[in-house]
């Protein structure tokens, strides 16, 4: 635990890593040519907030005699897997012990890749959840895609340590849902931070929240919109504006022609989804509210990454398999009004079984903690409809399938030598309701470990207000 | 009529002949019926696990259960090898039947509204339970069997019933017992919203002295020469069982000085309570020991949600347990997922709590709490025959109900969510499962 006790105070280095340049190569916008600087013009920028985030140290580690769920092959019993400069080096049955790694014996207990959700608001709406700290959605327009999530993230959420000690090592934050485009996302490593930079997954790429249905047309019933129709005419609307400015700047960064044309947060955004450098990411319950966004989105040009909530997308599976949209579901959380009523816990199975993407994702810091329970259920819930789920299938629900959603599944998601060492030991088998993570790594570095309570990070909130976990009051 | 070779739950899907006919067979009222439940792991709770025992049911109660039980010849038989038999789970704390869409408020019958003093004492809780509503069937498929009914909002929410589950168009039918306790909510936020600790506490203590004195007042009241009193007649009435001590007080708090208050209150007034809520329950353990209160604790959140709720932590109820509080364990009352009470039990164990009394957790402890323990909670000769056959340990996420029965009847039938399922279930035409 020496690795997370070092690095819960130390300063954000002053330079962005290397890793963080991927974002900028992957946006034609970019000004490389023009540096910032007094009198310099002001043109859009893919990545003005850069990651500060640097591993913690870590030491050579050799996890042995487990259980293997990769989410890239075939369950491996009695293997090793070794992480060594913050990446895996090796996974299998036949490897070495080296002589300078940290030895874990793995006997009877199960090694997965650090769990992954797609849905989160840790740090936007934070604990203890007071007005100061409500940070999520930006209620006074329909349409806000000029707000960025990670500006509103509160690191010191204690939400946080508590998704690392249940194996979450990589969550993207999303706006809320009260705006039919509600901002961007933000990718963050579960780790501590003293600002939300140092929490940024290097290179990420950013996602754009967008709602359907009930949430934006109760939240602005009465200044609209107030129905559905309003709601698609409102998504149409903007796209219309997004792609007009597209083509000025594409225009403009092209030929370089007289005075750029004036800059527009949000426009520049929609802009970016045309261009297809922003996944996004979009609310949506019922079958018909998911078929109208696919609709929009093929009208403008632009892919929808991943819907989220999705309670009915077993009704459309297999328009989810073709388009190659995945769905973040729940196992099994719904009736809470009308568009989540038709809420089955075959959702994940169904949707697995038509060969579309299925994830699980939380929208909730408590639900976050179980994302391995809430697979066991969608499995179980499709053995009882005759869809076996495998568990080298299963796994991928809350593994690769999200790292895919956030466009990481190159650097994250499964445990394949040359990735990031996100690692989680688990107590026993991952499925049962019995196991809890025990071990969990991030870049190689262990930061959180159940069976030993020094050094566990506590956010600067919990300092006086919260008791150390081993007791006192 | 039984299928003891058939997994109910596993063909239903996909034999929708057999699921009929089985399904109007099962409906019949259990009279005169002798059925023998052989074979199985039974865990009757009151006593040890008993391997390879038998459980016999007649006219919907138990009359034996253990190794060596006299099986008549008239008996069904139904074959348990290999499964666990466990009375049936009851949630303890659930808005199943008074809420079936919580943005709908039509479908939302959990408190009184529109009554500005908070003190809704007499509100009856059980008058707005739906037989029909649909998620009944989801839980009692999930091996659900038993509910207690409880009234939210205000600061005296009201009055509390136990039904369980049976297969009945009849709120009547179903009801064990009504009222089984009056709900009241003492934190600080929750009713009278903004009103400090002591304003609540006080607004408490003007209540229950006037329930106490009601009695004496009447006359008075009556020909209006009695000062104002803190609540209406109706409400006062309905807190005088509560300051006698004869029915119990379930108080809702928090933070560890709110669950200090509520004892200190319950001796003022000698009340019966239990508390609800209870996040910071594991740092007054003692207290709560010492005072016989149970408490009825969620297994689920370690999240510091508010203010009350900073010392929130997942051993909670192990640590209850182990400091000789008897322990119920409930994550929230949403209907919805009323059917997941055994995975809160689960996660219980995983954070210390032994298995056995988290089995205790979700039955016996809740009949004992709302005075139903002579119906429901045990497998023991003379109660109900409700009760679970399940294919593994309850708890467990992979494990299904095979059987449901309440009072003797096989309750398993398909859901709305089962059909919705049915409706949509377009596999590829030669799909045979993945490897």
């Amino acid at each position: 635990m020496a690795a997370a006790c070092t690095r819960a105070p130390s300063p954000p280095p002053p330079t962005p890593v290397a890793a963080a340049q991927p974002a900028a190569a992957l946006a034609p916008d970019t000004a490389k040519t023009i540096p910032p600087g007094p009198g310099a013009l002001s043109v859009p920028n893919a990545d003005p907030f850069p990651s500060t985030y640097r591993p913690a140290p870590s030491r050579p580690t050799l996890i042995r005699n487990a259980t293997i769920l990769t989410a890239s092959g075939p369950v491996l019993r009695n293997a090793s897997i070794l992480l060594r400069d913050g990446k895996i080096a090796a996974v299998g049955t036949n490897i070495e012990p080296p002589a300078d790694a940290v030895s874990i014996d793995g006997t009877g207990k199960y090694v997965t890749p650090g769990i992954i959700d797609p849905h989160s608001h840790l740090g936007v709406y934070a604990a203890p959840s007071v007005d100061a700290l409500s940070d999520g959605n930006e209620m006074t327009n329909p349409a806000t895609p000029y707000v960025w999530a990670e500006h509103s993230v509160w690191p010191q959420d204690p939400q946080f340590p508590r998704a690392l000690a249940a194996g979450v090592t990589t969550i993207q934050i999303l706006p809320g849902s009260a705006n039919l485009i509600g901002g961007r996302s933000v990718v963050l490593k579960v780790v501590p931070s003293t600002t939300v930079r140092g929490m940024k997954f290097p290179g990420a790429r950013y996602g754009l929240k967008q709602a359907c249905g009930e949430n934006p047309k109760r939240v602005y019933a009465t200044r609209g919109p107030s129905t559905r129709m309003a709601n698609v005419s409102g998504y149409r609307a903007q796209y219309i504006q997004g792609e007009q400015y597209r083509r000025r700047w594409d225009k403009w960064l092209s030929d370089r022609k007289g005075d750029p044309p004036a800059r527009d947060l949000g426009l520049e955004t929609l802009a970016e989804v045309l261009r297809g450098n922003i996944l996004v990411q979009w609310h949506c319950y019922t079958a018909s509210d998911m078929e109208e966004a696919m609709e929009v989105a093929d009208e403008f040009g632009f892919k929808v990454r991943s819907f989220h909530h999705g309670v009915e997308a077993y009704k459309i599976a297999s328009t989810l398999a073709d388009k190659g949209i995945a769905a973040s579901l729940w196992s099994d959380w719904g009736g809470f009004k009308m568009e989540a009523l038709d809420g089955v816990r075959a959702n994940l199975a169904l949707v697995y079984a038509a060969g579309a993407r299925a994830v699980v994702h939380s929208d909730d810091g408590s639900g976050m903690q179980r994302l391995n329970q809430d697979v066991a259920k969608g499995v179980a819930a499709g053995k009882d409809v005759g869809i076996t789920v495998s568990d080298e299938e299963a796994i991928k629900w809350i593994t690769i399938n999200p790292a895919w959603v956030l466009g990481l599944d190159d650097r994250i998601g499964s445990l394949e030598p040359g990735k990031n060492a996100d690692v989680v030991l688990w107590s026993g088998y991952p499925f049962s309701i019995y196991s809890l993570a025990e071990k969990v790594w991030i870049d190689g570095a262990m930061a959180f470990d159940r069976l030993d309570a020094s050094g566990r990070w506590r956010t600067d909130f919990e300092l006086g207000f919260i008791p150390q976990p081993d007791g006192g009051r | 009529m039984f299928q003891p070779t058939i997994a109910f739950r596993h063909t239903r899907m996909t034999r929708p002949a057999l699921t009929a006919s089985v399904s109007l067979l099962l409906a019949l009222p259990a009279a005169a019926q002798t059925i023998a439940i052989t074979g199985g792991r039974v865990f009757p709770v009151s006593s040890a696990p008993i391997e390879n025992g038998t459980v016999l049911i007649r006219d919907g109660r138990i009359v034996a259960v253990g190794a060596n039980v006299t099986i008549p010849a008239d008996a069904q038989r139904i074959d348990a090898s290999g499964k666990w038999v466990t009375p049936g789970i009851f949630n303890s704390a659930t808005a199943l039947g008074i809420m079936e869409v919580g943005a709908v408020q039509n479908t939302v019958d959990v408190g009184a509204r529109g009554k500005g003093d908070g003190i809704t004492a007499s509100f009856r809780a059980w008058e707005g339970f739906n037989p029909a509503s649909p998620l009944l069937q989801v839980t009692r498929n999930d091996g659900i069997t038993t509910v207690g009914v409880l009234p939210g909002g205000n600061m005296i929410s009201g009055q509390a019933a136990v039904f369980d589950l049976s297969d009945s168009r009849s709120r009547t039918e179903m009801l064990l017992r009504a009222p089984v306790a009056l709900i009241a909510d003492l934190t600080s936020t929750g009713t009278d919203r903004g009103a400090s600790r002591g304003e609540v506490l006080q607004r408490f203590r003007d209540v229950l002295s006037d329930a106490r004195d009601f009695p004496r007042r009447r006359a008075e009241y009556e020909r209006a020469q009695s000062r104002e009193l803190s609540a209406r007649k109706a409400d006062l009435e309905a807190l005088l069982p509560v300051v006698q001590g004869r029915t119990l007080l379930i108080l809702n708090a928090e933070r560890a000085s709110d669950i200090q208050n509520a004892l200190q209150l319950a001796k003022e007034f000698s009340l019966r309570i239990a508390i609800s809520g209870a996040t910071e329950a594991w740092k007054v353990a003692d207290e709560l020991a010492a005072a016989k209160v149970p408490v009825i604790v969620g297994a689920l959140s370690n999240i510091p949600r508010d203010f009350s709720t900073l010392g929130a932590r997942q051993d909670n109820a192990a640590l209850l347990q182990k400091a000789g509080v008897r322990v119920i364990v409930n994550d929230g009352t949403d209907a919805f997922n009323a059917r997941n009470v055994k995975y809160s039990a689960g996660v219980a164990v995983s954070f210390g709590l032994p298995w056995d009394e988290a089995l205790r957790a979700v039955t016996i402890n809740p009949a004992e709490l709302y005075g139903v323990s002579d119906r429901v909670g045990t497998l023991e000769a003379g109660k109900d025959a409700t009760l679970v056959i399940w294919n593994g340990d309850p708890f467990e996420l992979s494990t299904r109900p095979e059987h449901v029965l309440v009072r003797g009847n096989d309750v398993l039938r398909p859901s709305r969510q089962d059909e919705l399922v049915r409706r949509y279930r377009r596999l590829p035409a030669d799909y045979r499962g993945r490897p």
